[in-house]
């Protein structure tokens, strides 16, 4: 994913937890020469104002993602099933808890 | 990534298609994304004003890092390490950003040492009192923070993203430099006068941190017409001047500008004109501590050759002991 030379450290992307009970969230990328590096990096770059109980990081090189040239083939299948989503369901206003 | 994804795309797809696709994205004011096509002068144009944000982060740390073993108490002491890490943390934000265009860090730190990129010219000036801490965090840092938050709405994701981060730490950057002065204000004569040339000195480069009058800004237009910026230099210039004259008159200092008055039929004040001819030269690297500030960093970085190589070898050295030793458990 990188084309960075091989002298430079590996980019890694970086996941906190903002505080129990949340997923992690992607909050940026930094390099480091390997996984624990990274995550003391990620300490101190990202969360130097209690923005996170918990941190992950990966390589980026290990991230598989879908390419936005599939976008349309990717995610078409969810785009026609409206009876999906609770809203395609008329029921009259007046039963209750629904 | 994107090299690879550039190539494939002029081969096999209708660039005329792909335009319109990114066109219409930044019509709808949605976010242009690392992976998305873009035309080639936008990733230019980002590459080039994020990196020069970058710099001026990382170069920013000099002048207020020079107070750090003088500063007057232990409170005090706290603050601005505190701030100064803020500052290498917002260049490491941006350098992020500017990375997911294709560029690497290494590229980037060499372009800023050997001048092919650009910082922010007001860190070119000099700190000669401890009264320019203060005035650095509540005019530098709030004029920075005029440029900032509109910024945060700015067409390419993580750009906007590590902007948002910025902006919610830059406001303890001002409030502790306008504490600072406060404070001083509070003290002796000599501490009133401390402050007040402080300012007289900051207030014009403060002024110049927008850029050029829009009628020579060549670059405005098609970045607004990106998203890429969203207010021209001198409508920023105006909010910065109309937010610091009340916070000036609290603070009991006046503005070296015989032109600046409220003028009430514009709702606005006037103001002067800095010098654009000084802030030519700083840009043009004579500005009086251009050298002295690319040495500095350049002597950090090589300084710290050594330490990123033994943390190679020895990342190497445990990927190395991890396998021999999976080898033997099996």
């Amino acid at each position: 994913m990188t084309s960075a030379p091989s002298a430079e450290w590996p980019l890694y992307e970086v996941f906190v937890r903002g505080k129990r009970g949340l997923n992690h969230v992607h909050v940026g990328s930094l390099h480091a020469a390997d996984d624990d590096m990274a995550v003391r990096h990620a300490r101190d770059v990202y969360t130097r104002r209690n923005e996170g109980v918990s941190i992950w990081v990966v390589r980026s090189d290990a991230i598989t993602a879908s390419s936005p040239d599939e976008k349309d083939p990717m995610f078409a299948p969810s785009g026609d099933k409206v009876y999906r989503h609770p809203t395609f369901y008329s029921i009259p206003d007046d039963v209750p808890h629904m | 990534m994107t090299t690879t994804q550039r190539e494939h795309h002029s081969e096999s797809s209708n660039e005329a298609e792909l335009l319109a696709g990114f066109e219409s994205t930044i019509a709808h004011n949605d976010r242009i994304e690392p992976r998305d096509w873009m035309p080639e002068g936008y990733r230019k144009t980002l590459v080039r004003q994020i990196a020069q944000h970058a710099h001026s982060e990382i170069i920013g740390m000099q002048p207020e890092g020079n107070w750090i073993t003088r500063a007057p108490s232990l409170r005090r002491k706290a603050i601005l390490l505190a701030k100064v890490q803020d500052e290498a943390g917002h260049g490491l934000y941006l350098y992020s950003a500017c990375e997911t265009l294709g560029t690497s860090r290494g590229e980037l730190t060499e372009k800023l040492i050997s001048g092919a990129q650009k910082y922010s010219s007001i860190f070119n000036y000099p700190t000669l009192s401890y009264a320019d801490v203060g005035t650095i965090g509540w005019l530098v840092d709030g004029a920075a923070i005029c440029n900032q938050v509109p910024l945060c709405r700015t067409s390419f994701g993580p750009y906007g993203r590590a902007m948002i981060r910025i902006c919610k730490e830059e406001s303890f950057h001002q409030r502790q430099g306008y504490e600072l002065l406060m404070t001083m204000m509070r003290g002796t004569d000599e501490q009133r006068a401390m402050v007040q040339e402080s300012v007289n000195r900051f207030w014009w480069p403060a002024l110049m941190m927008f850029g050029p009058p829009d009628a020579d800004s060549p670059n405005t237009a098609q970045s607004m017409a990106w998203g890429i910026k969203r207010n021209t230099n001198d409508d920023l210039r105006q909010r910065f001047v109309d937010m610091s004259v009340p916070q000036a008159e609290a603070l009991g200092v006046t503005f070296p500008d015989p032109e600046l008055r409220w003028n009430e039929e514009r709702q606005a004040h006037d103001f002067g004109q800095p010098d654009w001819d000084e802030f030519m030269q700083v840009v043009k690297g004579n500005g009086p501590c251009n050298a002295q500030r690319i040495a500095h960093r350049r002597q950090a970085h090589e300084d710290g050759a050594w330490v990123r190589e033994a943390a190679t070898a020895f990342a190497a050295k445990s990927a190395q002991a991890r396998a021999e030793q999976q080898e033997t458990s099996r």
